[in-house]
């Protein structure tokens, strides 16, 4: 037996008492109608968060979140219900719940075969909980190390806040025909903000990092300390920034983080959903050019203690690397089980949840675009005059018309290949089905992001990864003050 | 299509007792355990939603939730922790958690429970809950109508994201070791639509939706569903502009948006922690004179009323901005002691955020604009509370002699909410009421428009 369908099985199940056979009665229940896909989905989340300001760490929150999603699908009609209890009465009717979007009449075609095991692939990340992974006392100290680094390295510095946080998930799937798979996903975070203030004038900064293993990772490679610095620089830069410009222009992005905009420009556009609903700009466009020959992106979720990696997604199907856009054309969508069967393919392991209280749905996990031939240096020298972004804020995307955005937090004017001045975080908008086109060079030079990224689609978030190498992009929309 | 579904609720009603009993538990708990102070929040809530789309329904979803989230204070140190399981052993496991924590965290002067002579006496029915029996039939019926009359509008309407219904209701009950109990009943319902419009020039989405406390008071699915419809093919065959200079006036919907980014820079933690651009601006203008701005937490069914904030405070009617001057913050206990200040019952927030109307309809505004740009979808998150700077992507429509001339996109819009304040032109009479910040359409004298 996996030992992470132990592992649930021993954390979730038999707590509440439910055995094989409450299993059992649950998928009869399930199956008593004709659908073509359903599953119980069992979930136990343990969260920790300490906060830190003006010194002190002076809140901390501890939360347990356990439940049951059961799902019933029947062509494209999915019927839904959960319940934070574990107890077969109220399971029992979540299943009838769940079960009544079926047609009356006729039972599930998948013969019962009795409940198996889905052998997991590749261990992508330890199997141990995050939040015992450090004392209490020495998570504070963490923080306290933070705030004293980012103070002591320069005296404009007037607030630093700091947070630290840990979640351990434990799920258990039991799909329709019996098939059970399980997953312990460990997750942290660790994000620094500080405030410079010079002559009046006050400017932020932050930075931050994690990924699916302990504490342990912040303390290695003085990575807390290091995102200490990288906050405070970012802030003093800002201190200095003078407005951005505003219309269309040449535009470079660093490597990293700013890979948000393929994030943005094409993977929300790739998600099977929109694409089998045709509601995507993208629909219907495989095996067309959306990108120079220089860009090739994937989706990859097997990358190992990555924040968007997952060894198996949220529906029981193995991870894997997935082919958005090879040398420039459109390749493939990212899938879900529902989508996959009512479009002929198969999942690509992208059927994510936020929780049992919600829904899976196509997601991204690590999106990122393969390095290219081009040095860095080189790609900022051919640039006369135009802008060099380097961290991005938040972005967002209208599947349907294409146009996305996402906003600078520490961008610089390029005057005659050289880096000038910085400027004030702009938003940058275009349309992502000929974002791609206007790529002229592709930098050697491919980073993923620090682990901070969180994807938010239908009221749902979920931990995802970006990543990118330095890209020249010949023309785009920069929303800055000066015409 | 027939579709076979039962009718009937399929979840028990909520069970108010378990809410207190779970209080008692955890308050009892922390003083066994020796804190000076605690308080909780015992939550329950379920909810039907349906979605359609293209005729047929698409997902039936039956909610069901419930949790407690105790603070606990040891003299000025505290720790929270929350759990979805009420029996008595979790709830002490929690209490014990949020206790361990406080052990660990550090003394903070203006931690602990609000002023004893802060809490609410008055508990007014604020006619916030409406129960009905939950239907999967009526509520499929509502959505595919509205959908229908959504895609009826325009023969360019080829697609759907669907409609949605949906029925919530939920009671939380709030207690602390003062002895305070609030009871807080609400029921809200939405009806939602999404179309999608098509020629040659690409596809455009837009949506429409309405949201009251009782069933009674939505809008008819034709309604929203036309508006929808409207919405999406007005939006067709965008452009884009040449980046300018110009004025701007924000529709309603997008309006409210200009209300949250003021509350974000007077609440209390953006303004003890340096982090605003309205520091120390009590008492200044920061909006032309006619600008008044107040709070209405007692409006009854409105979806921002209580009367009392989450830690138990009594909320009141006040000027937030009167005569263009900021008047006061938007504080709780916390964050009003770190600031020598008292609490304005806004722990969790603004409860109806009120911009009063001039004399201007919606038509009169883009008269009185003559030449700008109409907002009516704004994207990203490019707002910085710190310094002001505002620069986001936008949708909307092209304004020549004060009429609608063409749809836009593919732009942003930027400019500094200080002066974006100071620059208020007018607010129109069209109020939009579904939410809890309340306002008519804003016109701004100018901003930067970036395209071509």
């Amino acid at each position: 037996m996996s030992d992470s369908v132990k592992a649930a099985q021993t954390q979730l199940l038999e707590p509440a008492g439910i055995g094989n056979s409450q299993i059992d009665e649950l998928l009869g229940v399930l199956r008593s109608r004709q659908i073509d896909d359903g599953d119980l989905y069992f979930q136990y989340t343990s969260h920790e968060s300490w906060s830190l300001e003006d010194g002190t760490v002076k809140s901390g929150s501890r939360n347990i979140d356990q439940g049951v999603g059961i799902r019933a699908v029947n062509g494209d009609k999915t019927g839904f219900a959960y319940s934070d209890e574990l107890h077969m009465p109220v399971l029992t009717r979540a299943a009838g719940a769940a079960r009544e979007i079926a047609v009356l009449g006729g039972t599930d075609k998948v013969m019962n075969k009795g409940l198996s095991i889905i052998e997991p692939g590749k261990r992508l990340y330890a199997p141990a909980d995050p939040l015992a992974s450090l004392d209490d006392k020495d998570k504070v100290a963490l923080l306290k190390t933070v705030e004293q680094v980012a103070r002591s390295v320069d005296p404009r510095v007037k607030q630093v806040m700091a947070s630290v946080s840990a979640v351990q998930q434990t799920i258990l799937i039991v799909r329709h025909d019996g098939a059970m798979s399980a997953d312990v996903r460990p997750l942290v975070r660790l994000n620094v903000s500080v405030i410079a203030e010079h002559e009046g004038r006050r400017e932020q900064g932050s930075h931050g990092g994690g990924g699916r293993v302990d504490y342990q990772y912040f303390l290695n490679e003085n990575r807390a300390e290091s995102y200490a610095r990288e906050a405070v620089r970012q802030a003093l830069v800002n201190l200095e920034a003078v407005d951005a410009p505003a219309g269309n222009m040449t535009v470079v992005l660093g490597p990293g983080w700013p890979g948000i905009i393929l994030h943005e420009a094409i993977g929300h556009g790739l998600e099977g959903d929109f694409n089998r609903k045709g509601s995507s700009a993208f629909a219907g466009r495989i095996g067309e050019r959306v990108a120079t020959d220089e860009c090739t992106v994937v989706d990859d979720g097997t990358l190992p203690e990555r924040r968007g990696s997952l060894s198996i997604d949220d529906e029981g199907t193995i991870t894997q690397q997935t082919v958005l856009i090879e040398k420039g054309i459109l390749k493939g969508y990212m899938q879900d089980r529902m989508n996959a069967r009512l479009t002929g393919v198969a999942s690509t392991g992208n059927g994510r949840r936020e929780s049992y209280a919600h829904l899976p749905m196509p997601r991204m996990t690590n999106t990122y675009m393969l390095a290219g031939q081009r040095d860095p240096g080189e790609i900022l020298e051919s640039v006369k005059n135009g802008i060099y972004a380097v961290s991005f804020g938040g972005g967002q995307v209208d599947i349907t018309s294409g146009k996305f955005v996402f906003s600078a937090n520490e961008a610089y004017m390029i005057e005659n290949g050289r880096i000038a001045a910085p400027v004030k975080g702009a938003t940058f908008i275009g349309n992502g089905p000929d974002v791609l086109t206007r790529v002229s060079m592709v930098g050697n030079d491919l980073e993923l992001d620090s682990g901070v990224g969180t994807c938010g689609k239908e009221g749902q978030s979920v931990p995802v990864g970006v990543g990118q190498p330095t890209l020249r992009i010949d023309g785009i929309t920069v929303g800055g003050v000066n015409v | 299509m027939t579709q076979d579904i039962q009718t009937k609720s399929t979840a028990p009603s909520l069970n108010e007792q378990e809410l207190h009993d779970a209080l008692d538990v955890a308050l009892e708990r922390a003083s066994t355990r020796g804190a000076s102070s605690a308080e909780a929040v015992a939550s329950t809530g379920e909810g039907l939603s349906v979605n359609v789309r293209m005729g047929e329904t698409e997902t039936i979803e039956h909610h069901r939730d419930k949790g407690l989230v105790v603070t606990v204070y040891d003299g000025h140190r505290s720790g929270s922790a929350s759990t979805s399981d009420y029996r008595r052993e979790a709830v002490i496991a929690a209490v014990d958690a949020a206790i361990s924590i406080a052990e660990l965290t550090e003394e903070d002067s203006a931690n602990g429970l609000p002023d004893a002579d802060r809490l609410a006496t008055e508990f007014p029915d604020l006619d916030l809950y409406h129960p009905m029996e939950l239907s999967v039939d009526d509520a499929t019926a509502d959505a595919i109508r509205c959908e229908d009359a959504a895609r009826a509008v325009d023969s360019r309407i080829v697609n759907s994201e669907g409609a949605g219904m949906s029925m919530d209701r939920g009671i939380d009950v709030f207690g602390n070791s003062l002895g305070f109990r609030g009871i807080s009943r609400r029921t809200r319902y939405s009806l939602s639509c999404a179309v999608i419009g098509k020629t040659d020039q690409g596809m455009q989405r837009d949506y429409w939706y309405h949201t009251t406390r009782h069933r009674g008071d939505l809008d008819s699915s034709e309604e929203i569903g036309r508006r929808a419809g409207e919405r999406t093919a007005r939006r067709l065959d965008a452009r884009r502009v040449s980046t300018a200079k110009v004025p701007v006036l924000f529709e309603a919907p997008v309006a409210s948006s200009l209300l949250s980014h003021l509350i974000g820079a007077i609440s209390g933690g953006a303004l003890y922690r340096n982090a605003s651009f309205l520091i120390d601006h009590v008492g200044k203008l920061i909006f032309p004179q006619f600008v008044r701005i107040h709070e209405a937490p007692l409006l009854p069914r409105a979806m921002g009323s209580a009367s009392f904030d989450n830690e138990g405070v009594a909320t009141y009617a006040r000027d937030i901005v009167s005569d263009g001057v900021l008047r006061g913050y938007v504080l709780g206990s916390y964050s009003a002691r770190r600031l020598e200040l008292e609490t304005t019952g806004n722990s969790g927030g603004v409860h109806n955020l009120i911009i009063e109307s001039g004399e201007h309809d919606f038509a009169g505004l883009l008269a009185d604009m003559n030449r700008g740009l109409l907002v009516t979808e704004l994207a990203g998150f490019g707002v910085n509370t710190v310094t002001g700077d505002y620069s986001r992507g936008a949708s909307g429509f092209w304004v020549e002699n004060g009429e609608i001339a063409y749809p836009v996109e593919e732009i942003t819009i930027a400019g500094n909410l200080k002066e974006m304040f100071k620059g208020l032109v007018a607010v129109g009479s069209d109020v939009d009421l579904r939410g809890n910040y309340r306002t008519g359409s804003i016109l701004i004298d100018h901003m930067t428009v970036a395209g071509e």
